[in-house]
């Protein structure tokens, strides 16, 4: 009885942390169109989870995220959130719940980057203390230092708006977020990095998030599922980044993953997935070393432009535990 | 040249000083002595007549942007309406009221707030669509209803385009309600001006006016440019 209690006033909202997604034939068919946008989209995303929407120009994966929080109105088929449909909401509430990022952030350039955070849990009417220990904690998680708070958006680099912007997303702990090409805008360097600091902050936070992005890495690098839709807003699959890289289920697929699929699945696995050669009797020559957490696709590159030969694995001390091959590389691609 | 200098009726203030009998440039001692019971109530109404135009005129076009947002087809008759009014010469449309509302304060301010509905309305408009479409959705996407979002997201960033109207507006106003007098309307700054160019080109009169009308346009200007910087603090502080 006192956990449940502690349980209760310790958490953030009333809403569950993370909350489960299901389209069930989901359909939108603009006025005067022939085509569907999208067609009949089933699919479940489990709480806790992130499914990426991807796939050409014109497949529709706005509009079907745009559907979830009714930002666009769905025409046949339903939506569920934590298993009430979305249709039954009143969309401003149902907007509450839900964290929404766009491409080009859309942070209110009149409002500082304490109020633009706060936005959402003033619609819900928190109480001055409480949206502000949220601001700090938000400013935290994000990275960003506390002096920003009274800062313009117009002040802040294009990195620090993409955070701000996530953590506006997140301020009243929303069961669900929505992200529309997040990193679009970003330049690679900066985008790899949110990128990490995205996934980093996600293990902590553990939230429903519908990830659109047209870029089929990202898709690979971010999304526990992968939704790969087709032009006309079909679904072509549903899976795991391993399976849709190892089983495509159609030449669409196939193509849309690319030719490079082989190298894309080693991105996804790290030296300490191996099972290492012994490195008796191995003396180091001045080779380039891995580390365990290099990724199959960097080290298969640093052996290749070694010659082949296999190439040690240091721990953090400096001690070599192990050694890696091409063989031991694309032995796991046969799995 | 004989015939110009014959033409300059010079007038006769019985007992005035010589800077006033030689029609001086701005005789001093004259406009001290003017201020209390010419220029300075002069001064006063044409700041009265200027504050009911631009607060009148502010109502309507602020009404009318609100329903022009709501209803894409307000939006072009208003704009036709008020461009047909701003067209009409000020000196005409003072005179067609004057047979209407007589020599009235109302007469001026019917025509002074047509003169600013354009302007207003313009800005305002403008104002409104240049919000960035992104920083709508946003607002919309995190669950501001209309009326929230309009309230706290569009006006506040309509207002730097809102205010550059109202300073326009404002200046406009101050220097056509001059006009005002010469259709025999007993209001303003005009008054002053109008009695000087009967009076033979008074020159001190003329500048003291003049000078008066200028100061207050100026003045109100720098007012409005000082309630922009302290109402939109973040427009100054983008660094790109």
């Amino acid at each position: 009885m006192n956990r449940s209690n502690t349980a209760q006033s310790e958490g953030p909202s009333s809403y569950p942390s993370a909350a489960p997604l299901e389209f069930q034939s989901a359909t939108k068919r603009y006025a005067g169109s022939a085509k569907p946008a999208v067609d009949e989209l089933s699919l479940e995303v489990p709480a806790g989870e992130v499914c990426v929407l991807v796939g050409p120009s014109g497949c529709g994966k706005t509009t079907a995220m745009r559907m979830v929080n009714r930002m666009i109105e769905i025409t046949d088929g339903d939506i569920l959130l934590d298993g009430r449909s979305v249709r039954d909401r009143n969309p401003a509430e149902l907007r509450r719940e839900i964290g929404y990022v766009i491409q080009q952030i859309g942070l209110f350039p009149h409002l500082t980057i304490a109020q633009n955070i706060a936005t959402v849990p003033r619609l819900l009417g928190w109480e001055k203390e409480r949206t502000a220990k949220r601001i700090a904690e938000l400013l935290d998680l994000i990275d960003l230092p506390d002096d920003v708070r009274d800062r313009y958006p117009g002040q802040l680099s294009g990195g620090q708006r993409q955070r701000v912007g996530v953590a506006r997303a997140l301020a009243a702990d929303p069961p669900l977020m929505l992200m529309d090409e997040p990193f679009g805008a970003i330049d690679p360097i900066n985008r790899e990095r949110l990128q990490d600091e995205f996934l980093r902050l996600q293990r902590e936070i553990q939230k429903t998030i519908v990830f659109v992005t047209h870029d089929i890495d990202e898709a690979i690098k971010m999304g526990d599922r992968i939704a790969i839709l087709r032009e006309g807003g079909k679904l072509a699959q549903y899976a795991t980044p391993d399976d849709l890289l190892t089983k495509p289920e159609d030449e669409f697929v196939a193509q849309f993953v690319g030719q490079d699929r082989s190298l894309k699945r080693l991105s996804l696995a790290r030296v300490s997935d191996l099972k290492l050669l012994p490195a008796d009797g191995f003396e180091r020559n001045g080779e380039p070393t891995l580390e365990e957490r290099t990724s199959l696709r960097d080290a298969l590159s640093l052996i290749l432009s070694y010659g082949g030969k296999p190439l040690p694995v240091l721990e953090e001390d400096g001690q070599v535990t192990g050694l890696v091959s091409t063989e031991l590389i694309t032995a796991t691609l046969e799995s | 040249m004989n015939a110009l200098i014959a033409a300059t009726v010079v007038p006769n203030f019985g007992g005035a000083s010589s800077c006033v009998r030689d029609n001086g440039t701005f005789c001093w001692s004259w406009f001290s002595g003017r201020w209390g019971n010419t220029f300075w109530p002069a001064l006063r109404q044409h700041l009265l007549l200027t504050t009911v135009a631009i607060a009148i005129g502010t109502a309507i076009a602020f009404g009318l942007t609100l329903l022009a947002h709501r209803d894409r087809r307000v939006g072009p008759p208003v704009t036709f309406v008020s461009g047909v009014l701003y067209t009409i010469p000020s000196l005409a449309l003072f005179q067609i009221l004057v047979p209407i509302t007589g020599l009235t304060f109302l007469t001026v301010e019917i025509a002074l707030v047509s003169y600013t509905l354009l302007i207003l309305f313009r800005n305002f408009t403008t104002g409104l669509a240049e919000v960035p479409s992104e920083v709508r959705e946003a607002a919309r996407g995190m669950g501001l209803t209309r009326r929230q979002v309009l309230w706290r997201v569009e006006l506040p960033l309509a207002l730097p385009a809102m205010i550059a109207g109202l300073r326009i507006a404002t200046v406009t106003v101050i220097s056509l309600a001059t006009v005002a007098a010469l259709v025999g309307i007993n209001q303003g700054l005009g008054v002053p001006i109008f009695d000087a160019i009967q009076g033979g080109a008074f020159k001190t009169e003329l500048f003291a006016a003049g000078i008066l009308a200028v100061a207050l346009a100026i003045g109100a200007d720098l007012l409005l440019l000082g309630v922009q910087r302290v109402l939109t603090p973040w427009a100054k502080a983008r660094s790109r």
